[in-house]
């Protein structure tokens, strides 16, 4: 048996990569928005409240909360790349729909319980350990096998795209937007496919953290902090190679659990001010991240060797 | 009945322009620096936390006279935003601009975990209190009337130093052609430094306002800083007059969205406008 500490701490290992791994597929195309806390705060609100008011079952919830992710993802996102709306302008515009998702939660604190957060009615007791239909399990392991099957399921769509006519005209999209339209790229809507795609998914990735954690908060799903977490996860891991997220995801965590064991909790923010000086190390000496710089090492290593 | 509801409503409308004031004055570090430099300081209130610390602790702990205390503070802050510019934003001037405002993020998150580690994550308040100002039934709280004030100083002054001086000339002619300049013998590198010390010199005096007002602790500026981006992209980033309509525009939609519902649907109602305006005028309202 292993102890619920690892698979704890693998858990949210892939959970947050898968999370990484949706911001990623925007990110790496040169849309960094920092509005995907808005999708997360969607998913993981949008079940709960149903699941607790009407008792609707998080599998249809669910449905309910991407649809909803859906469409916030094409009213902000269709007039940004309709009027070239980039770089600077984009991020902060999309931090301005991850502050309004937050603002709303906290707002309406009659019915979500505000900046005080929400615990989804419990369908678990002794004898049940293991609620299907309100996706509500004890078993670590099952949480384990449920978030590995979304994290492979989010790296498969990351080779999708990769392996797409849409990724080449993305990428000459974020070398030269003009000039990507002159030999007939349709700009507005290749943007618009890849940003839903991410927005789905990172919405599942809220739903998932709600179902798993039994607790959800407005700064711990929603809000700029939160948008800013997957940004520079994704930072410090590598942007641009497909595990490069989920690197990012287990340096982070680990590096706070590391500390938080080595020191206990007498220091509280020291794992983030050692994350902060190393985030600004990385942009300027490691742009492409822990992940990148080490393939570009074997790389250039190899290319030594005749 | 509806007389006193029109003077509630008219207080409300007074107190944003007050608000207007002080979100103005926040803005306009933040403009100057985009404006001459081309990057986003995304840990802009981070800075203003650490003047607010500042101020906090020179004149609680260290018993100095409120002015003495605020003026360090702005020396202060002033000499952060120097150091953040020469060891944090001048390596990355030649990357992806995208990587600019990035790296100044990773100095958020660094100064707001040092500032939990060094000084706890209490609420902690200046203790001075001023007097509220009547004004026949309508009350104002004197510290944003002094910001207020303050603000419009600081416009002015901002204005006379880039109009009057030649450092200020020489700040406006980097700003609109960085390639040329080095040419006709400005220097770039001294140029952004000193703007750099001049925005965080900003960020202090905004601090100063602040601390009045607010209690400080290490999330604050989570608090303030995205609507002081919105107010510069609002504005048209880097335009220091578009700035200063968008403050006045977004106080006006947080006070009275907050006297008819509750606050934070005011800052909901604020955001909502800002997206909107950006599909209507994506480079700030003063765009053509």
């Amino acid at each position: 048996m292993i102890g619920n500490y690892p698979v704890h701490l693998a858990i949210l290992v892939l959970l947050w990569g898968y999370i990484y791994t949706s911001w990623s597929l925007m990110g790496r195309l040169g849309l960094v928005s920092f509005g995907h806390g808005a999708f997360m705060g969607i998913g993981a609100y949008t079940v709960v409240m149903l699941w607790n008011y009407y008792g609707v079952s998080p599998w249809l919830g669910a449905l309910a909360a991407l649809a909803l992710s859906a469409a916030v993802a094409v009213v902000i996102g269709y007039p940004c790349f309709r009027f070239r709306i980039v770089g600077h302008y984009f991020a902060l515009v999309t931090l301005a729909l991850s502050e309004v998702a937050r603002l709303i939660i906290t707002a309406s604190r009659d019915v979500t319980g505000g900046s005080l957060g929400v615990t989804p009615v419990t369908a678990l007791n002794e004898g049940t350990t293991i609620a299907l239909g309100a996706l509500q399990f004890s078993p670590k392991l099952i949480w384990l096998a449920i978030v590995a099957l979304f994290w492979l399921g989010g790296l498969w769509v990351w080779r999708m795209v990769d392996r797409s006519m849409g990724r080449l005209a993305l990428q000459a999209i974020a070398e030269e937007e003009e000039a990507a339209a002159s030999i007939g790229i349709h700009v507005t809507r290749a943007k618009l496919r890849i940003t839903i795609i991410s927005a789905l998914m990172t919405c599942v990735g809220g739903i998932l953290y709600a179902q798993y954690q039994l607790y959800v908060n407005p700064d711990t799903v929603s809000g700029l902090a939160i948008s800013l977490q997957m940004v520079f996860g994704v930072i410090a891991g590598g942007m641009f190679v497909m595990l490069g997220p989920t690197v990012g995801a287990a340096f982070t965590l680990l590096l706070a659990e590391g500390l938080r064991l080595a020191f206990g909790n007498k220091y509280p923010a020291l794992d983030t001010t050692i994350y902060g000086v190393m985030l600004v190390l990385f942009i300027i000496y490691m742009p492409k991240g822990i992940l990148g710089a080490v393939l570009d090492f074997f790389k250039r290593n190899s290319g030594r060797r005749p | 009945m509806s007389d006193i509801f029109d003077i509630y409503l008219l207080e409300a409308v007074l107190n944003g322009l007050l608000l207007g004031g002080l979100l103005a004055l926040l803005s306009l570090g933040l403009n100057l620096v985009f404006g001459v430099i081309d990057v986003v300081w995304i840990c802009y209130a981070e800075l203003i936390m650490c003047g607010m610390y500042c101020v906090y602790y020179l004149h609680v702990q260290y018993h100095w006279p409120l002015i003495l205390a605020m003026l360090a503070a702005i020396g202060v802050v002033a000499f952060l935003g120097y150091i953040l510019h020469q060891f944090v934003i001048r390596p990355v001037l030649s990357a992806e601009p995208i990587n600019q405002l990035l790296v100044t993020g990773g100095v958020l998150f660094f100064l707001q975990a040092a500032a939990t580690l060094l000084f706890g994550i209490e609420f902690r308040n200046l203790g001075v209190s001023l007097p509220a100002v009547h004004f026949g039934e309508m009350s104002f709280s004197a510290p944003r009337l002094i910001a207020f004030g303050t603000a419009l100083g600081g416009v002015v002054g901002l204005y006379l130093l880039l109009t009057k001086t030649y450092v200020g000339t020489a700040i406006r002619a980097i700003s609109q052609d960085r390639t040329i300049m080095p040419l006709m013998g400005v220097d770039p590198a001294r140029i952004f430094a000193i703007t750099s010390a001049l925005g965080g010199a900003f960020a202090g005096l905004a601090a100063c306002l602040l601390v009045l007002q607010y209690d400080v602790h290490p999330a604050i500026g989570l608090s303030f800083g995205p609507i002081t981006f919105l107010i510069c992209v609002l504005g048209g980033l880097g335009n220091l007059v578009g700035g200063f309509i968008a403050a006045f525009i977004f106080a006006q939609f947080i006070a009275v969205g907050g006297f008819f519902f509750a606050l934070e649907w005011g800052y909901v109602i604020a955001f909502i406008f800002f997206i909107a305006a950006m599909f209507w005028r994506p480079r700030g309202i003063l765009s053509k």
